[in-house]
């Protein structure tokens, strides 16, 4: 029978399927931070539980670290607590943790595939939603909650009911600073938040190959925003030189029985989808969303949509309550939205080529007047690099904040965020109501697009720059 | 965990689509390292002002919605973030039992890891419901885990769907992880296995 990625890799994880139970499903890698764990380590210690196998776990610290005065104590007393919590956890369970001092630190989804602890084929969990980013390696990785995160560590195993496969079929080219987010977002506008409900993706045509690894994380990292827990790239050599030679990447004769495998991964020929969708990659314009919800978006060039120009009851009042609390007219031109904090990072675009391409647009020019903009590295290692290549000058002479890693500004845990009406253009993957700051409004945009609108105090089309 | 057992109880109405899991517990309550004490920060920015008094526009906030077991929502309920603080909270404030058309995967595993059912309607028999309690708010459901049912006064009530195995662990109260280390045989045999064919990640 013909399989598709997913189910060859749900077969090859199947424990044991006991009648009247949902099956079990092995994990080989679990990812942790410091939000969604604690009450697990707690559960292990009432039931007087151990982890099962300590090296599937790799942990980082990074929703509540402050992304400057590293040196100084953390000022709110919770998160510090939170944070001498997973320290302590992870000692006394024999864990690889990267602290906050660790010079490998950085938010979990970017630090994991920079020493190449996940690899094709793989089941990846990990307390967070984007971890549906790693299945840009071809691994099945999803988001579970803490009970599950319990789970996972004293049993090695989910109980798992099978998803419905989506094919997200993306052919021609794209438009010259049109990237992976753009097509993330485009995806989401066009199936909806709940379109991928059940499912897990699988992202093909060209348009995908065509990425390089940092855009394929950020397509699939954004998968649990249009509804799937899991999305997936098919490995190819992209995938196979950038693991290689990585700390946890096998070597020598594992590298080659490692290789084989991998390469019998991609979905057969034929293999059915329950459900098919079709996106023309030279017609995504750069996105910007402009509502409270990822799928409230679309391109630059557009205007912001009016309540009645929905037919569905549902979507005309989101969309009535999105501009209410977003503060903006309907028919206003994207490009007339004024902005005042620009936030590049986060799990989503927080990788060296993202701020790449904001410093490419970002050179020679200065931040608008009114404007503050932070740019937040993903990890001490993408931070390392950006600066051996004169990134954080170009930033700082155009006048951004240049800061430490950490999850930052995406959901403002440590301090970092939005204050009553502030309106963001932000990098990161979520504008729902508050997720920068109570009161905070967040257009959901791809680095370049960000760096543009730094420049302009509004945002602009990239591509006439 | 607690066993669902049937009752009847007021269901509140929060008519309002993809309601995500930053409403349901802002980020800023999940610093804590506990899971409990979560129902009082439930919706908060939506339901508090910013004098910390209570919203009155806000529709749990309405007397006749107080001591509702059952929460009947909008469409795609629990979209977002993974943080099982969400239902931490909604079972803390005191709701036991969901109603929506859908609701995102994860948000919905996580409710039968704390005695919460949630309950799939249709579009349909979710608007009905909806009219139900607006036109008599304070209204009291009844939901039969045990038979699959749930009635209302103005017989807009349904039998619902849900997995056996999920059910039986609703009903009974039972560890998910407990019932796991029944196979642990079987994990043990299946983990052999993985080493002979994927030794690279045994390394």
């Amino acid at each position: 029978m013909k399989k598709t990625m997913y189910e060859k890799i749900w077969d090859s994880h199947l424990v044991v399927e006991v009648p009247g139970q949902a099956p079990l499903l092995y994990v080989d890698r679990h990812l942790m931070h410091e939000v969604t764990s604690p009450q697990a380590f707690e559960g292990l210690r009432l039931a007087n539980r151990k982890v099962r196998n300590p090296h599937s776990i790799l942990a980082t610290m990074d929703h509540c670290v402050p992304t400057k005065d590293r040196d100084l104590p953390i000022a709110d007393p919770i998160a510090k607590k939170q944070i001498e919590t997973m320290a302590n956890n992870c000692q006394e369970n024999g864990l690889n943790l990267y602290d906050m001092k660790n010079p490998n630190n950085g938010v979990i989804h970017i630090v994991v595939p920079e020493h190449g602890f996940v690899h094709p084929g793989m089941v990846v969990v990990c307390g967070d939603s984007h971890t549906a980013t790693h299945g840009a390696f071809g691994a099945l990785a999803f988001g579970i909650g803490t009970s599950e995160v319990e789970h996972v560590m004293v049993s090695q195993t989910l109980p798992q009911q099978k998803s419905k496969t989506m094919l997200i079929q993306i052919d021609g080219e794209l438009s010259k600073y049109a990237s992976a987010k753009d097509i993330a977002l485009a995806i989401t506008g066009k199936i909806g938040t709940a379109g991928g409900t059940g499912h897990v993706i699988e992202y093909a045509g060209d348009a995908i190959t065509a990425l390089s690894m940092e855009g394929r994380m950020t397509l699939c990292n954004m998968a649990i925003e249009a509804g799937a827990r899991a999305g997936l790239v098919a490995p190819d050599q992209k995938t196979y030189d950038y693991l290689k030679g990585r700390e946890f990447t096998p070597s020598g004769k594992n590298w080659d029985a490692a290789l084989a495998y991998w390469k019998s991964l991609p979905s057969d020929d034929g293999a059915k989808f329950d459900t098919v969708v079709e996106l023309n990659a030279s017609k995504i314009e750069p996105q910007v969303t402009w509502g409270t919800s990822p799928e409230q978006v679309t391109g630059v060039t557009d205007i912001i949509p009016a309540p009645e120009d929905f037919d569905d009851e549902i979507k005309r009042q989101a969309c009535t309550n999105a501009l209410d609390y977003m503060g903006l007219k309907a028919h206003t031109k994207i490009t007339d939205i004024p902005v005042d904090l620009i936030f590049i990072g986060s799990c989503t675009n927080g990788r060296i080529e993202d701020f790449r391409i904001a410093a490419e647009v970002t050179k020679g020019k200065k931040v608008a007047q009114g404007v503050t903009a932070i740019a937040v590295p993903g990890s001490y290692h993408v931070k390392q690099q950006a600066e051996e290549e004169g990134l954080d000058k170009i930033f700082i002479d155009a006048g951004w904040e240049w800061r430490e890693p950490g999850c930052s500004m995406c959901l403002a845990m440590n301090g970092d965020e939005l204050t009553v009406g502030q309106r963001s253009a932000s990098t990161s993957n979520r504008n729902f109501e508050g997720r920068q700051g109570k009161g905070g409004r967040t257009h959901l945009v791809s680095p370049a697009m960000a760096a543009a609108a730094a420049s302009a105090g509004h945002f602009v089309d990239i591509r006439n720059l | 965990m607690e066993p669902y057992k049937k009752h009847e109880s007021i269901a509140a109405l929060l008519n309002r689509s993809n309601v995500d899991t930053d409403q349901i517990i802002p980020k800023q309550f999940l610093k804590k390292v506990e899971r409990s004490g979560f129902g009082k920060h439930l919706f908060h920015d939506w339901r508090f002002n910013d004098d910390g008094s209570e919203n009155t526009d806000f529709e749990l906030n309405k007397s006749t919605f107080k001591g509702a077991k059952i929460l009947v929502a909008g469409d795609n309920f629990g979209c977002g973030s993974s943080r099982e603080h969400a239902p931490w909270a909604i079972a803390d404030y005191g709701f036991n039992t969901i109603i929506s058309s859908s609701y995102a995967d994860i948000f919905f595993n996580n409710c039968f890891k704390n005695s919460i059912l949630p309950i799939v309607a249709t579009k349909k028999q979710l608007a009905s419901l909806m009219k139900e309690i607006s036109e008599n708010e304070g209204v009291r459901f009844i939901v039969d885990l045990e038979n699959q049912e749930l009635t209302t006064p103005a017989n807009n009530g349904f039998t619902f769907e849900i997995d056996p195995f999920r059910k039986e662990n609703l009903a009974k109260g039972l560890d998910d992880i407990g019932l796991t280390l029944l196979q642990t045989d079987k994990i043990d045999q299946y983990e052999e296995k993985h080493k002979q064919s994927y030794p690279w990640l045994w390394v």
